[in-house]
């Protein structure tokens, strides 16, 4: 039993768990406190100082004095008294906000993150001077060696969210903060640039950042030029986590599906075809799976690990170099579908690759670096041109005047229209994993599935474990998300303590609904909502919808072996859609 | 001041190496660990190059970046080795109001050494330093320890001769 201790919070009697902060409580009162370098149990450093409140404590029998303290990481205590909001509070907060601000740079006209940026939003509220204080400034550079990830420390505020980010979220940690008192920049180490470090392009740092010091490569810009060029022809495909998030760049609350509207938007930005991914990851599902039967019966490298997440393979080269046989040496769902249209589409519609412009619309930033990588080019051009983002997408529907709420809903078109729901459910943790297993489960059984939820392996934690009995086969499964969790499972594969054949891995906490490239959700909204979670239900109640459950009922799939790829990982399978691994290091 | 990455090249050995490996066994499991291996470390090679930081990043499983944020952030870590020749000039509130910044700039013209840093071929080092307790000679600086005081920008070329060969 949980002590409880007593406290006021604003004149009001609330009782709070022992341990909790003056933040926690007063959030369980229905008090919001400002913040803005905090992030739950990722960042709660007390360092912004936005959360400050007056606080009044028993010392023996009477009160202490009033003091200010930093509510995010200010533990209650009994007969506690505390004032959230007062002149003087105010006065704090803005003189904070002011100091703050002094040392940022304030071309808030043309920054990517204005009317997102949550330092923005606080000067409004707190009606800051932005010139109070003037004078010098910290050095600062741009490094835009990133092929996915810009950072621009002359709006950073040094706040050590993207730190977090990256070193206790991750477990990478490859920026930090270097120097010390007004030199302090955030940076990597001896400030190399970013794309020498083992830096994966997860872009974590950028949903975590509360201003524009990080943000992805914009490549809108290619895309407009292509679609003004008539010599092209411009396709693109969405990938699930995309529809499913794309509304909240049009003030949809975080978990409001919007495929069709998605669908129409891109197609009045002049696309020539607007694809379904989820076909390609139904692709993905039958050469995965067909791989993992041959490495079982035939050998190889076990336990397979899935190759879906250009994250987690950049982290794998670098930090399990010695793991890279184990992974599927399948392309991501992306890059089969940049394969496949400079290949058999390009050929089916006599169109001559280099004049195919392919776009990938993701949640991720990671792919940005993945289109760039060796052994991604089928048809001698690369399979993919430009990958943008969700955030991208959702600016250029803006920019070309495309009034998204009020669309009709559309459909995707041939012949890469229509995915399974086990091509949906990629974009959670696990769903590579139960989609792989119902075909899987097919293929060992010899008969039609009746049940095709395999809900042990759904939900966000980080590494979980199942084994499926499939006649006198016993399939044992593993999957992980977060590279943190990746790196916990890695360990428990080498050490032997995890016994399992096939794993699946995705970079990012919760899979791609929660990528680097996901809609910006200030803190307030991540410390109280589980993103993961609520983007990841429309996935599984949209494969719930459907009556297309399985990859190896997807008839375009099928099609695709007739017509082009004969067998599954035949000759032809393999030439246009595995690729290989460089096994990097430290 | 800001740390400068060195230009020397790194020269440590399989001594110095085994020396410090030594020294991250010996704080295996000890919490704060950090500090003292690279204290220690700099004793070994005598400042703490990405080199070396590199070879406790592994051993450790600490980032590499994590344990470059230290470094930069302690006055007392070096990233560059001292020069055969090495110079500190004082750069505490007496010899700087007597226009030591000026010295600072003045040898490192002369010599093309940022302060803070080492010449490439690791000859010569030039770093400023807080008050050495001699305000009376201000504005003041040592090479390898020799005192030199009462100085003007116009006595830099005549103190570096002596040291150039």
């Amino acid at each position: 039993m949980m002590e409880m201790l007593n406290l006021k919070i604003n004149g009001i009697p609330v009782t709070a768990p022992k341990g909790a902060t003056v933040l926690d409580a007063a959030k369980e009162a229905g008090i919001d406190i400002p913040t803005l370098c905090y992030l739950k149990e990722i960042n709660e450093i007390g360092a912004c100082r936005l959360c400050l409140v007056e606080v009044r404590e028993m010392r023996g029998a009477s009160f202490g004095p009033a003091r200010m303290v930093t509510s995010c990481v200010y533990p209650v205590s009994e007969g506690m008294e505390v004032v959230t909001n007062s002149p003087k509070i105010a006065r704090s907060r803005k003189m904070n906000l002011e100091l703050l601000v002094s040392n940022h740079n304030k071309e808030c006209l043309s920054c990517v993150r204005s009317t997102t940026c949550e330092l923005q939003r606080l000067c409004q509220e707190y009606g800051v001077d932005e010139n109070r204080f003037s004078g010098a400034k910290t050095e600062s550079a741009v490094d835009d060696s990133s092929a996915a990830i810009i950072r621009d420390t002359s709006k950073c505020i040094l706040c050590r969210r993207c730190v977090a980010a990256c070193r206790n979220l991750q477990g990478i940690g490859v920026i930090g903060a270097n120097n010390r008192g007004f030199d302090t920049v955030i940076g990597t180490a001896m400030d190399v640039p970013l794309n020498t470090t083992s830096c994966i392009n997860c872009g974590q740092c950028i949903v975590a950042c509360p201003t524009g010091a990080l943000h992805e490569r914009d490549d809108t810009d290619k895309v407009f030029e292509a679609l003004a060029d008539p010599n092209k022809k411009v396709y693109i495909c969405a990938a699930p986590s995309v529809r499913a998030q794309i509304g909240e760049c049009f003030g949809y609350e975080p978990g409001t599906d919007c495929e069709g509207k998605m669908v129409a938007a891109i197609r009045r930005l002049g696309f020539d075809g607007v694809f379904d991914m989820n076909v390609t990851a139904d692709l993905t599902i039958v050469e995965e799976a067909n791989e993992l039967v041959s490495r079982l019966t035939k050998g190889g490298a076990l336990p397979m690990i899935t190759s879906c997440s250009p994250g987690w393979i950049k982290y794998c080269e670098h930090y399990y170099p010695e793991m890279t046989e184990n992974l599927s040496t399948c392309k991501s769902p992306q890059q089969m579908f940049g394969a496949l249209m400079k290949t058999w589409f390009a050929q089916k519609e006599g169109i001559d690759p280099e004049d195919i412009f392919f776009v990938s619309a993701i949640p991720c930033t990671a792919k940005k670096f993945e289109v760039g990588r060796p052994d991604q080019s089928a048809a001698g051009v690369p399979d993919v041109d430009v990958a943008i983002t969700t955030r991208e997408l959702g600016r250029m529907i803006r920019k070309a005047g495309i009034s998204f709420k009020a669309l009709k809903d559309e459909a995707f078109d041939t012949p890469f229209s229509r995915g399974s729901g086990a091509g949906i459910i990629f974009g959670a943790t696990g769903g590579v994993m139960e989609a792989a297993l119902r075909y899987a489960a097919e293929i060992i059984l010899r008969t039609k599935l009746e049940k095709v939820d395999f809900e042990e392996v759904r939900g966000v934690e980080g590494v979980k474990f199942a084994a499926y009995k499939l006649g006198d086969t016993e399939v044992k499964v593993a999957v992980a998300s977060g590279t943190k969790n990746a790196k916990k499972l890695m360990e428990m594969v080498k050490s032997g303590e995890a016994d399992v054949q096939f794993i699946e891995i995705m970079a990012c906490p919760g899979g791609c609904v929660n990528g680097g490239g996901q809609p910006y959700q200030p803190a307030s909204v991540r410390n109280s909502v589980d993103l993961r979670a609520v983007r990841a239900a429309i996935l599984y109640r949209a494969d719930a919808a459907t009556d297309l459950r399985k990859s190896q009922d997807n008839a375009e799939v099928m099609q695709l072996y007739r017509d082009f790829l004969g067998e599954p990982n035949s000759h032809k399978a393999h030439e246009v859609l595995h690729t290989s691994y460089i096994k990097r290091g430290l | 001041m800001k740390k400068k990455p060195t230009t020397v090249q790194f020269t440590g050995t399989k001594e110095q190496e085994e020396k410090l490996l030594a020294v991250i066994r010996k704080y295996d499991g000890v919490k704060g660990k950090m500090m003292p291996i690279l204290q220690e470390a700099q004793e070994i090679y005598g400042y703490l190059p990405i080199e070396v930081q590199r070879i406790i990043a592994r051993e450790t499983g600490v980032s590499l970046e994590e344990i470059y944020g230290i470094v930069s952030f302690y006055a007392q870590f070096k990233l560059n080795p001292d020069g055969k020749v090495a110079i500190a000039v004082c750069l505490g509130t007496a010899c700087y109001v007597k226009g030591s910044g000026e010295l600072v700039e003045a040898i490192s013209d002369e010599l093309k050494v940022a302060p803070g840093s080492t010449s490439a071929d690791g000859k010569f080092s030039l770093e400023a330093t807080r008050c050495i307790g001699a305000c009376g000679l201000a504005p003041v600086l040592t090479v390898n320890g020799e005192v030199y005081g009462r100085l003007t920008k116009a006595d830099i070329p005549g103190i570096l001769a002596k040291y150039k060969d």
